[in-house]
């Protein structure tokens, strides 16, 4: 029963007109760009635009272009540069972003002093040159890497 | 068609006689089931279209519903089309629509900016004949 109820509710549903349809003979067609509106944005003209309104029916010719101008705007609300002009949004996303970046960094920072221990001893340089001199010591990679940048006759790192 | 009945005596070889090859039926040579329906070409859609805005007695419903559907198209309309749209809109007193129809199309050709220039060019003699500015002239281009 209600399930029934909910289909017959789907059903009144009205087509979205934005779909894409075929506009017939293979043109495909977009329902939901129209140019030229159903009804112009001024509705109620004043004494000005009704006067400008009838030398529209004469010769367009002796119109000026401020009352050409005027004749556009009492039909439409936005040009079309006006319509497709981009919003200044970007600046707010990147600015965000850069906000929340910081903040990040600030939090890094406080990690590492509040947070985290010592490292480990074995990053100090005392024990870091007995850790070379070992690893000299063994030959380690004496042909291509760490050893073979060693010069053993002269106890210094080759040039 | 050959007739392969050398061997098969008094048998008709109906299956080589036949020309038709009716969709589903795999076939060796290079032959498509494309639809039957007739395509309109580009003459006629001009045509019709043309015919459409050149009626004399077209009211402003329309000369809106007419234009909005070929700006829905997957197209820019051929100057003779607009032509015909722009002696529309001054049967119909509406300068306002014929300035809104150059910039649709102009819109309409997006990145590709030597459709609308060549349109103007197209439209010219009109323009003038009818007194139409276009946006540019009037400065409706820029904000």
């Amino acid at each position: 029963m209600l399930a029934t109820r909910a289909l017959s509710l789907v059903g009144k549903r009205a087509i979205s007109t934005s779909i894409c349809v075929r506009g017939g003979h293979g043109v495909a067609k977009v329902d939901d760009y129209n140019p030229l509106p159903d009804v112009q944005f001024v509705t109620e003209l004043s004494a000005e635009q009704r006067s400008l309104k009838e030398k529209e029916k004469g010769s367009w010719a002796t119109l000026s272009n401020e009352e050409k101008i005027a004749l556009y705007r009492i039909s439409f609300k936005q040009s079309f540069a006006e319509m497709n002009e981009g919003t200044k949004e970007w600046k707010s996303v990147i600015a965000g972003m850069f906000f929340f970046i910081g903040m990040t960094g600030l939090v890094v920072l406080w990690q590492r002093k509040f947070v985290y221990g010592p490292v480990p001893s074995t990053f100090e340089s005392e024990w870091k040159e007995k850790e070379v001199q070992r690893m000299l010591d063994m030959r380690i990679n004496p042909v291509e890497g760490f050893s073979a940048k060693w010069d053993y006759e002269n106890k210094e790192w080759k040039k | 068609m050959t007739h392969a009945s050398v061997f098969r005596g008094s048998h008709k070889c109906t299956t080589m006689r036949s020309n038709s090859r009716p969709c589903g039926q795999t076939t060796p040579l290079a032959s498509r089931c494309y639809s039957h329906a007739k395509v309109e070409t580009d003459e006629e859609f001009d045509a019709r279209w043309v015919t459409y805005f050149s009626k004399p007695d077209i009211d402003a419903w329309e000369l809106k519903k007419g234009m909005n559907t070929l700006i829905g198209y997957d197209l820019v309309p051929e100057p003779k089309i607009l032509d015909s749209a722009l002696r529309a809109c001054r049967r119909l007193n509406d300068l306002a629509s014929a300035i809104r129809i150059l910039e649709a199309v102009k819109d309409k050709s997006g990145p590709h900016k030597d459709i609308y220039p060549y349109l103007i060019q197209e439209l010219q003699p009109t323009l003038i004949e009818l007194g139409i500015s276009t946006p540019e002239d009037l400065g409706m281009d820029k904000l």
